[in-house]
């Protein structure tokens, strides 16, 4: 497949390499955190009008599912906020690494949580909850400091990013969606990195050994293995520490990494976790049905109970248990011999099956979070405006914007737009399960007819 | 080469489901009211059917604190005060499937207050899986297509 190194560019490779650029980022995002936090407190308790609801979930939201993740995979782990003060102290240093190093405990994560379960569950979480955090703005103060705070401490805990790596609700779900961005940090010739000495980029290299002083990477990857971008979170310290000049930001054509899907079921689950939210939030949050609404706010009602009972069934039962009937039917001699594969025999079935072909949803389940974000950012965009110069809601007005009346932006071609992204989903995904298919020596069809009714259920939803 | 023309016929069909032009009602215009209550955080009824070139009068009641109702797509709005109706009346001349959604700040869940108005038929959403189905059949001489060109490309 065609790639061109971008790390090429003396500009762009320079830009990267220095810690400045990035460090100035972080202190605007870290600066921005806090006041939303500060503003989830002390501000309006009216969402639309509080700046942690308004630029945590519609602005920064905009920005990470229409432009971050499809286009920059993990771009915006590169730039998040939440890990910086825990790194900043496990490291003892916020620049370069020091010779002498804070002694925390450095633990490594068990083994047994070395996948991303955690992350599905602590996502399922906040998701259950979704109607009360994207709304109330001290509850969304309080899962943003937690967030930090439970990444200050596994820091001090744990060796390098453990929050990013295995407990970020949102990092998981930018990891799995990563795979289709036409972004990725690769070394250039394996070989160097077999005979490279004490793998630096693995392990650090501090200013007295090197002269490309980094540290080893902070999510616990070798980047000489690297084949996926899931868990590269493209901090770009690899970049900066081989000292063999061995490591090239690509670009790539789109969902590159889904032609070899991985096989864990963690990472199958992750997909149907977000194929069924972006569903259940479009019918719910973004339908006309009054009763689902009031199920999903308020929180502990016998009717919360049966929606969250409802909301975890279709995830982890109706959702993959029909996949499941797809890949069985998929499996049909009757099936094969239509296409001709009656020659060969499926390969791989069961679990392996399961999770290497529901790699084939990643796409759709992106382009279903595209077309259900559109709504939602453009209905809300007024409010950036208004809470721009007015964050706190205490009747400032410090930009001339916070008197701008609330109007839908785009709406004649909300619709439109939405069409094309779950359709242009549907030929993404359904040319995956192909491939996938077409590998495995089975038949392809009921994947697609899978894909295809999740479109239509979503179409039906959304338009 | 069928395949290059297989992909061409559904590229020109899928051209005709999106835009092809359909037949005009045959259900002469009339004048509805239609009253809608509103409470936080949802509208009843929610979802309402009119005929194209209806004249639509809603009549908001609020039920609770103070509510809106703006309608997407035609750009019109009321607002109502608690125990309060207000009148809107527009001419629903554009078919599809439209949100109303409340526009006065009513409470956390104010945001996602919304409901449906069809006017006619919902033409999008049936152009739309006309097209998913076109777009599901289309991906079989598109994938064939490919590998014949990869095939080509290691050939060579």
């Amino acid at each position: 497949m065609n790639r061109i190194e971008l790390t090429r560019n003396l500009f762009i490779k320079s830009a990267l390499k220095n810690r400045h650029p990035q460090l100035a980022v972080f202190i605007v995002m870290l600066a921005g955190y806090v006041f939303a936090i500060l503003a989830g407190l002390i501000g309006t308790p009216v969402g639309s009008h509080n700046f942690s609801i308004v630029f945590v979930w519609i602005a920064w939201w905009a920005i990470l599912i229409l432009v971050a993740v499809p286009f920059f995979g993990r771009g915006w782990c590169a730039v998040c906020p939440i890990p910086l003060p825990g790194e900043w102290l496990q490291r003892g240093a916020v620049l370069h690494p020091l010779d002498k190093k804070p002694k925390w405990l450095n633990l490594r994560w068990p083994r047994a949580l070395r996948n991303i379960w955690l992350q599905n569950i602590a996502f399922l979480l906040l998701a259950l909850f979704s109607s009360v955090l994207l709304t109330t703005p001290t509850i969304t103060a309080i899962v943003l400091a937690a967030m930090l705070f439970t990444a200050i401490g596994l820091s001090m805990v744990f060796e390098r990013r453990a929050f990013c790596r295995y407990l970020c609700p949102v990092g998981g779900f930018i990891g799995l969606y990563s795979q289709t961005a036409p972004l990725e940090l690769r070394i250039k010739d394996k070989q160097t990195c077999v005979t490279c000495d004490g793998k630096p980029c693995y392990n650090g290299a501090s200013t007295s050994l090197s002269a490309n002083s980094g540290y080893g990477c902070p999510w616990d990857v070798f980047p000489g293995g690297l084949t996926r971008n899931t868990y590269c979170g493209l901090c770009m310290e690899c970049l900066r520490t081989c000292p063999h000049d061995n490591i090239a930001v690509n670009l790539r054509p789109f969902s590159a990494d889904l032609a070899k899907p991985s096989a864990r079921l963690d990472e199958a689950f992750k997909a149907f976790i977000m194929l069924g939210s972006a569903m259940i939030y479009a019918g719910v949050l973004l339908g006309p049905w009054g009763a689902l609404k009031d199920a999903a706010f308020y929180v502990g009602t016998s009717a919360w109970i049966i929606y969250a009972a409802v909301f975890l069934g279709i995830i982890f039962i109706i959702l993959p248990g029909l996949f499941s009937l797809a890949l069985f039917l998929a499996h049909r001699p009757s099936l094969k011999a239509c296409l001709g594969r009656s020659r060969g025999v499926g390969r791989g079935t069961g679990l392996r099956t399961f999770a290497m072909f529901s790699a084939s949803l990643i796409p759709l389940g992106l382009m279903f979070w595209v077309a259900f974000s559109l709504s939602f950012v453009l209905t809300n965009a007024a409010y950036i405006l208004v809470s721009l110069s007015d964050p706190l809601g205490l009747g400032w007005n410090l930009f001339g914007t916070a008197d701008v009346a609330w109007r839908p932006i785009f709406t004649s071609l909300l619709a439109p737009a939405q069409t094309l992204a779950l359709v242009g989903g549907l030929i993404w995904s359904a040319r995956m399960a192909q491939k996938a298919a077409d590998e495995s020596k089975i038949s392809a069809i009921p994947v697609m007819a899978y894909c295809f009714a999740a479109t239509v259920v979503m179409l039906w939803l959304l338009l | 080469m069928i395949r290059f023309i297989s992909l061409v016929v559904l590229f020109a069909a899928g051209l005709a489901v999106a835009f092809a032009p359909l037949p005009a009602p045959s259900i002469a215009p009339q004048a509805r009211t239609l009253r809608i209550d509103a409470r936080q955080f949802a509208y009843s009824p929610s979802e309402l059917k009119v005929n194209l070139g209806d004249t639509v009068t809603v009549q908001l009641v609020s039920t609770d604190v103070v509510h809106g109702l703006y309608v997407d797509g035609y750009d019109v709005s009321v607002e109502a005060d608690p125990g309060q109706t207000a009148t809107l009346t527009f001419v629903a001349d554009r078919s599809g499937s439209f949100r109303f959604r409340c526009n006065v700040t009513c409470g956390a869940m104010h945001p996602f207050m919304i409901g449906k108005i069809t006017v006619e038929k919902n033409d999008l959403l049936f152009r739309s899986v006309g097209l998913a189905t076109l777009a599901v059949i289309g991906v079989f001489p598109l994938s064939s297509l490919l590998v014949e060109r990869k095939d080509r490309a290691l050939a060579k």
